[in-house]
């Protein structure tokens, strides 16, 4: 049973002013000193100034990995992920060949001559990343990728994607850890011998 | 201490400059013209300081929701976001015009038209400070009355000549709503009048020079009526049945768009603060500061200097210059009339968008109960209580009517209480 006529309706709009002052520097100074909860306070990230801190798992659309130098990328051109994406965003041509129809090798492996993502069919997915043996191509964070053409800007080919393994520490340190310690383990028993690099590297038994 | 006679008093400062200009143009002028002049003069201030009110409680309204729903508001378009009625403007002048087909295209033009004209022709009447009116009838109040009720034909010309389900059940709702409200509404305001004796409202704002109508037994339930009243005639939440989103699109406008829409929405802001004015002027003094003397405001500031302790130092600083300044400048002037009833109206206009920041939309029932299972029986309670505080002296009259309002209001609470529901039995239920 309430004391008065519009107990209620007082005490929520005395709950709405509370936010209202509450938003205001002053207003929360002076809600401390009457010794009032201070309220929520102010919400709005203001965007294009200020930008919310994501968590290290938010992702976006993949990018390749390449270890070094970019003409030393862990991509081998073996298409599963071509296969696998389920919107076919992925497109490669590849692995280079010789004159005899075999695949051409640097730094001990095959490589793509082509390698385009279509970030406007590309949903995000994930798919790519786990199928990869190689772990060649993970998801990257950028989001800010708005542009006026559907066909140029927004299909990437292989000099947009190709990112360093540092970029890929930087913005996922976790992520990249577990990555590192996996590659690290395939590599062959004598990891300090030059001729190591010539290998190719061995896909994962699993 | 040479000031032109213009500037001599800010409390007169705009009668004073028209008066010059008026002077300065009867040098030439004849004199039927330069009464003409005079009636231009004003006419151009209304007209051109209704629009730019209109303008700027859109934004206040962005604003003030904005902060209770802590977010910022507009804070795009210039410092603060004050740039973005005009963006709004811009933006309204360059959409489509659309007629639905099978509308009555003449009505549907002047529909908006007719709802604007008397929210306009309301500042006509409206007390802005001394000497600040525009016209000061004899029958003020009935005026507003009688002005303010054309709103609700535009608002059903709007509906009807929409040809739309969604416009026509809109504005029979708030057709239905204005009729209603308007009952209390008036009825509250007799009140007033009978308390005065006039009708004219600078007599009503002189009458309230000793105390405000709003801090007697009466004036506080007439004042509460009356500004509910005007919010639900506005058609404003938790009034806002006519144009009920979720209902209804958007009610008695749902067909309108472009520049016509933005008459709606002039039509309904400038009535909104007509309302807020006229509650000032009927019930909070008008354009008088509060009828207490300055050493009583200094009391007040007791509190503040004994607390003050505990704020940190830059607020100190600024608050004692705040309150010396205002000291100084009330001493050597007393703040203007007009400042003081801006100041009002506008407390009001917050108070208005603040219960539309916290109070969900009456039902259609609740709405048209409280007008006439509440505020109708308690309005005429209130004009004997009215009576009885004007006969019998200071104290009686005051404890006497207060009880009668205070007991009248709690068994109409208890009448309309709505019967207790049977608690309901599952019989399946185990």
């Amino acid at each position: 049973m309430s004391l008065f006529i519009g107990q209620g309706v007082l005490k929520g709009m005395l709950l709405t002013l509370r936010e209202f002052i509450g938003t205001y520097p002053a207003g929360r100074v002076l809600l401390r000193m009457l010794g009032r909860p201070v309220g929520s306070g102010l919400f709005t990230v203001s965007y294009p100034e200020q930008k919310q801190q994501h968590s290290e798992r938010f992702r976006y659309f993949p990018f390749l990995v390449y270890d070094g130098t970019p003409e030393n990328l862990r991509c081998v051109s073996c298409k599963i992920c071509e296969q696998e994406c389920p919107p076919q965003c992925i497109h490669i041509v590849g692995p280079e060949k010789d004159a005899q129809g075999r695949p051409l090798k640097k730094n001990g492996r095959t490589y793509p001559v082509e390698f385009d993502i279509d970030t406007s069919i590309c949903m995000s997915c994930r798919i790519c990343v786990d199928v990869c043996p190689f772990d060649a191509i993970e998801m990257d964070n950028q989001y800010e990728l708005s542009s006026t053409g559907r066909f140029n800007e927004m299909l990437f080919d292989k000099e947009k994607l190709l990112k360093s393994n540092e970029y890929f520490q930087k913005i996922k340190p976790t992520e990249a850890k577990t990555v590192d310690q996996r590659l690290a383990a395939k590599k062959p028993k004598a990891p300090e011998a030059p001729a190591a690099a010539a290998q190719p590297p061995q896909p994962p038994s699993a | 201490m040479s000031l032109p006679p213009v500037l001599a008093s800010h409390d007169q400062l705009f009668v004073n400059a028209k008066r010059a200009l008026l002077e300065f143009l009867s040098r030439w002028l004849p004199d039927w013209a330069v009464i003409g002049v005079s009636m231009l003069v004003t006419i151009g201030a209304i007209a051109a300081v209704a629009p730019a009110i209109m303008m700027y409680l859109t934004w206040l309204e962005r604003k003030i929701i904005a902060r209770i729903q802590n977010r910022f508001g507009p804070d795009r378009v210039g410092v603060y976001g004050l740039m973005q009625p005009l963006a709004d403007g811009l933006k309204m002048l360059n959409k489509e015009d659309i007629v639905p087909r099978g509308a009555d295209a003449l009505l549907h033009i002047a529909a908006p038209i007719l709802s604007v004209v008397p929210a306009i022709l309301l500042f006509a009447i409206m007390p802005f400070g001394r000497n600040m009116i525009a016209a000061d009838l004899n029958v003020g109040l009935l005026y507003l009355f009688a002005v303010s009720s054309v709103g609700s034909y535009a608002i059903f010309m709007g509906g009807w000549a929409s040809r739309s389900k969604f416009s026509f059940l809109g504005a029979m709702r708030s057709v239905a709503q204005i009729i209603s409200y308007e009952v209390p509404g008036v009825l509250s305001a007799v009140a007033v009048i009978m308390v005065t004796g006039t009708l004219s409202l600078v007599g009503i704002v002189e009458a309230q020079e000793s105390r405000w109508f709003a801090f007697t037994p009466w004036g506080f339930v007439a004042c509460l009526m009356f500004f509910l009243s005007g919010v639900a005639e506005v058609n404003r939440t938790p009034f806002d049945m006519p144009e009920a989103e979720s209902e209804l699109v958007g009610g008695f406008h749902t067909e309108y768009s472009g520049m016509k829409f933005a008459l709606w929405y002039m039509a309904e802001f400038l009535e909104s603060f007509a309302v807020c004015a006229f509650t000032v002027t009927l019930f909070f003094g008008g354009w008088q500061g509060p009828p207490v003397p300055f050493w009583t405001l200094g009391l007040l500031l007791i509190p503040v200097v004994v607390t003050a302790g505990r704020l940190p130092v830059p607020a100190r600083a600024v608050g004692a210059a705040a309150v010396l300044g205002a000291t100084v400048l009330w001493g050597v002037q007393p703040i203007p009339s007009w400042i003081w009833f801006l100041t009002k109206t506008y407390v009001l206009v917050f108070v208005l968008v603040w219960f539309r920041g916290t109070l969900p939309r009456l039902r259609v029932d609740q709405l048209m109960g409280l007008a006439w299972k509440f505020f109708l029986p308690l309005a005429l309670v209130n004009i004997f209580a009215a009576g009885i505080w004007m006969w019998f002296p200071f104290p009686v009259g005051t404890a006497a009517s207060a009880l009668l309002l205070l007991v009248s209001a709690w068994l109409l609470v208890r009448v309309n209480a709505p019967a207790p529901m049977h608690p309901r039995t599952y019989i399946l239920a185990d």
